[in-house]
C-alpha cells in the first residue's frame, strides 16, 4: 500500500538511467517525493526508510503509452483501481489511458473523472489520452483545447482509427497549438474488412478471415505523409509488421516527426499462437509472421521503435470463452511486459539500458516530457521502478491484479519482475 | 487425421452401406446441434444415428436459447447434462466444435464450422471417389471455385493429399486463400489448366451471399470464367467424376446438363454420406 511522503534511501542498487547514461551501483536518496541525491554510500540524516536494493536494478519509473483502463463504462472488465494496481505490480508508475471508455474520453469531464479516480486509487499515475473525434466516430474533432486543459497529454481514436484522411490532417495541424502527439492505431478498416487474425498459413488452415499486413502498413504510410505535410508530432501505436518498421525507419531518416512503439507480444509471438483457436492470442493488430517479429526486434535494436507499450486490453472471462470470431480483440499486458522485454536483453537484441529506455525516456520523449519524466535526475519527481532481474516465476492469471485473465502467456516461465515501484515518492511494494 | 484412420473409417462405412437397421448404438443419445441451415448434413447424421438405433434430438438455432443470448458453451453443457453421448455441431463460426469439445466429456463431431472444416463431407467425398476409382493414389482432383470460404475444400484437400491424390485448385485469385500452395496443392487461375486430364472435377458452391462486386464482378462473369460446363468437362479424363458438395447453384458453378449428366456422382455422394456418418458415430460411440 502507498504511504505518504516519507524520505527514502534506496541502498546499493544498480542504478540504470538511460537518459543520462548512468549505470552504476549507487544509493538514491528521495526527499519529500523528489530525487535529492544519487551517489555512493549516502548517509542522510533525519527519519527515513531504507530499501535495500542489493542485486536489484533501480530504474526510472516505467511509462506505458497505451493502456485500456475500461473505466468508465466497462467496469466488469477492469477498473481504474485494478488497472493501476496491475500497473505497479508490473513495474509501471505511469499509464496513458486510451479514450475508448463509455462515455468516450472526448470531453473534459471524462478526463477529470479518470484523473480523480486514479488519484483516489493511489497506485500508478494516469495520463489520459483524449479522443481525436467526438465519440471516436471519425467525423468531427473533439474539443482538443479543453481536453488538454483538463489533463490530456495526447489525442488518439485508437481502436476506431480515423479513416478520413482530411480529418486526420486537420487534427494533426490543430494539435500543433498544444504541441501534443497525435497517436494513431494504424489500420485500414476497409482492408481489414471482417478479418480476425493475420492473413497467412494459420488463417488459411483455421478458416478464419485474414487481416493482411498491408492493413497496418498502408495507414503507417498515410500517417507518415500527413506528418510530413502538417509538421505535427505523430506517434504510431503498437507496430506489428516488417513493412511498417521499414517505412518508419525511412521517415525518421528524412527527419519527419514520427515516433513509434511496439508491444511485447509482437516481439515474442507469431500468428501460429492461434492454432487450436486460442482466443487469448486474438488481438489487433494481429500477431504476424516470424519475419515480422524479426523486423520488430530489429526496429527496437536500431531505435526505429523507441517505446514498448503494453496495449493492456482486459476482457471478462466469458467474453473470451466464445467462438473465436465473437471474442473481442485484445490481451492483458501490464503484468508480463517487463519479463518479456528482459528476454530481448537475453537474446542480444538490445542492452539492458536500451530495454529500460523503451519504457522510460522513450515514451517520455513521445509525450514531449523527456525533461520531467522517465529519468532519475536530481530535482525530479521520484518515480522509480525496482527490478529483481533474476526472480523466476510462472505466469498464473489468477494472481493478476488486473481483472483481465486474457493472456497468451499463462503458464510461461518468466525471469525478472518488479519488486516495488515508487510513485512520486510513495512506495508501492509487491508481495 | 492420418491415412490409417481414414482407411478405417472408409472400411467401416463400406460395411454399413445400405444397412437400414443395425443395433450397435441402442440406448445411446445423439444431439444434432445445427446452428446454421442445412438439409443434407443434418438429415444424413439423423438417419445415420437412427439406423444405428441411437436416439437423436435435433436442435436448430431458430428454436434454441441461443437466440435468447445463451452462449454456445452453456448450451453444450446443458445438453451434455441431459445425457448426450455425442454432440454433432454445425456452426457458422470456425472453431466452434473445438471450443465445445474442450468443455464437455461427450464425443463431439464437427458437421461443418465456418470456413474451417467439414470433415464428414471430405470423408464421404473420398469414400465416393474410392468406390468409383478403386484408389485415390495418383488421381488428379480439380477443385473449382470459392476455396477461400469453403470448409469442404479444406477438408477435401487434407484428406485427398493424405490418400495420395494430387490436388489442383482453380478459381479467381480473390477466392484462393493465402499461402495455400504450401499445403502441397497447385493453384491455377485458368479453370482449363486445372481441369485438363482430371480424374475428378469438384466445383464448389459459390457462396452467393458473399460481397458481389468485391470478390468478382458478377455471377454472370463468374459463370463465364469458372463455371463447369460440358465443354470444359471434356478436357478432363473421359471417365472423370463430377462431384459437388451441394447445395448447387445451377448454371453458376456448374451447368445443369453436367450436374445431371452421366459423369455426375452427386446423388451417390448423398447416399454415401449416410454410411460414412454411421461409421463416424459407430467408431466414436461404441
Amino acid at each position: 500500500m502507498a504511504d505518504t511522503h516519507q524520505n527514502i534511501l534506496i541502498r546499493g542498487g544498480r542504478i540504470i538511467d538511460p537518459g543520462s547514461g548512468l549505470d552504476a551501483v549507487l544509493d538514491l536518496w528521495i526527499e519529500a517525493g523528489v530525487i535529492a541525491a544519487i551517489g555512493p554510500n549516502l548517509s542522510p540524516t533525519g527519519p527515513h526508510r531504507v530499501i535495500s536494493a542489493m542485486g536489484q536494478i533501480v530504474a526510472p519509473g516505467f511509462i506505458d503509452l497505451h493502456t485500456h483502463l475500461r473505466e468508465p463504462g466497462f467496469e466488469y472488465k477492469e477498473t481504474i483501481a485494478t488497472a493501476t494496481e496491475a500497473a505497479v505490480a508490473g513495474g509501471f508508475t505511469t499509464l496513458c489511458a486510451m479514450p475508448n471508455s463509455n462515455p468516450v474520453n472526448d470531453h473534459a469531464s471524462v478526463t477529470e473523472f479518470i484523473r480523480k479516480r486514479a488519484e483516489r486509487a493511489g497506485f500508478a499515475r494516469v495520463l489520459p489520452v483524449g479522443a481525436i473525434t467526438k465519440g471516436l466516430l471519425g467525423k468531427e474533432m473533439a474539443e482538443m483545447g479543453d481536453l488538454v486543459a483538463a489533463g490530456c497529454v495526447a489525442v488518439s481514436d485508437d481502436g476506431h482509427p480515423v479513416s478520413d484522411s482530411e480529418i486526420m490532417r486537420r487534427a494533426m495541424e490543430y494539435s500543433k497549438i498544444f504541441n501534443i502527439p497525435v497517436i494513431d492505431h494504424c489500420e485500414d478498416l476497409n482492408l481489414t474488412a471482417d478479418g480476425i487474425i493475420f492473413e497467412g498459413m494459420t488463417s488459411t488452415r483455421l478458416g478464419l478471415k485474414g487481416i493482411p499486413a498491408a492493413s497496418e502498413t498502408v495507414m503507417v504510410a498515410r500517417d507518415i505523409l500527413l506528418a510530413e505535410l502538417t509538421g505535427a508530432r505523430v506517434h504510431l501505436a503498437h507496430i506489428s509488421t516488417a513493412g511498417s518498421v521499414s517505412l518508419i525507419r525511412e521517415a525518421k531518416r528524412k527527419g519527419i516527426a514520427v515516433t513509434a512503439e511496439t508491444a511485447p507480444h509482437y516481439f515474442t509471438l507469431t500468428h501460429e499462437q492461434l492454432d487450436g483457436f486460442n482466443g487469448n492470442a486474438k488481438m489487433k493488430p494481429p500477431l504476424a509472421s516470424s519475419d515480422d517479429l524479426r523486423e520488430i526486434r530489429a526496429g527496437l535494436a536500431d531505435g526505429t521503435l523507441t517505446a514498448i507499450a503494453t496495449d493492456h486490453a482486459p476482457h471478462a472471462a466469458y467474453e473470451k470463452a466464445q467462438e473465436i470470431a465473437h471474442i473481442p480483440f485484445g490481451i492483458v499486458g501490464l503484468e508480463t511486459a517487463l519479463p518479456l522485454s528482459l528476454r530481448l536483453v537475453e537474446d542480444g537484441v538490445c542492452s539492458l539500458s536500451d530495454m529500460i529506455r523503451a519504457f522510460t525516456t522513450g515514451p517520455a520523449a513521445v509525450l514531449g516530457r523527456a525533461n520531467t519524466m522517465g529519468c532519475l535526475a536530481v530535482g525530479r519527481a521520484a518515480d522509480v521502478t525496482l527490478i529483481d532481474p533474476e526472480a523466476e516465476w510462472v505466469v498464473d492469471a489468477t494472481l493478476f491484479k488486473s481483472k483481465g485473465r486474457n493472456s497468451p502467456f499463462i503458464g510461461w516461465k518468466m525471469r525478472g519482475r518488479a519488486t516495488a515501484v515508487i510513485v512520486q515518492g510513495k512506495v508501492v511494494e509487491n508481495g | 487425421m492420418e491415412r490409417e484412420e481414414i482407411e478405417i473409417i472408409l472400411q467401416t462405412a463400406a460395411s454399413f452401406k445400405n444397412k437400414t437397421e443395425v443395433p450397435p448404438l441402442q440406448g445411446m443419445t445423439v444431439i444434432n446441434l445445427f446452428l446454421e441451415p442445412s438439409t443434407r448434413t443434418r438429415a444424413s447424421f439423423e438417419l445415420a444415428a437412427k439406423r444405428l438405433s441411437a436416439n437423436i434430438v435435433n436442435i436448430a438455432r431458430s428454436e434454441s436459447s441461443l437466440l435468447k443470448g445463451e452462449t454456445l458453451l452453456d448450451t453444450a453443457r446443458n445438453v451434455e447434462a441431459m445425457g448426450a453421448d455425442a454432440i454433432i455441431i454445425r456452426h457458422p463460426a470456425s472453431g466452434a466444435p473445438y471450443l465445445v469439445a474442450r468443455a464437455v466429456q461427450s464425443a463431439v463431431i464437427n458437421a461443418g464450422d465456418g470456413m474451417h472444416e467439414h470433415p464428414s463431407q471430405g470423408l464421404l467425398d473420398i469414400f465416393t471417389i474410392k468406390e468409383k476409382k478403386g484408389t485415390l493414389e495418383g488421381l488428379k482432383v480439380a477443385i473449382v471455385g470459392d476455396v477461400l470460404h469453403s470448409r469442404v475444400a479444406r477438408s477435401n484437400i487434407h484428406g485427398l493429399l493424405k490418400m495420395g491424390a494430387q490436388v489442383y485448385l482453380t478459381g479467381p485469385p480473390t477466392l484462393i486463400p493465402a499461402e495455400i500452395e504450401r499445403w502441397g496443392v497447385s493453384v491455377h487461375y485458368r479453370v482449363e489448366d486445372a481441369i485438363s486430364g482430371a480424374d475428378v472435377v469438384m466445383p464448389l458452391r459459390l457462396q452467393t451471399e458473399r460481397r458481389a462486386g468485391c470478390f468478382f464482378p458478377t455471377l454472370r462473369e463468374y459463370a463465364t470464367l469458372y463455371g463447369v460446363n460440358a465443354k470444359r468437362l471434356r478436357l478432363a479424363d473421359p471417365e472423370a467424376l463430377l462431384m459437388h458438395p451441394g447445395p448447387i447453384n445451377r448454371d453458376i458453378e456448374v451447368t445443369s446438363d453436367v450436374a445431371d449428366g452421366l459423369s455426375s456422382a452427386i446423388l451417390e455422394q448423398a447416399t454415401n454420406g449416410v454410411a460414412v456418418r454411421m461409421a463416424l458415430l459407430y467408431l466414436l460411440m461404441s
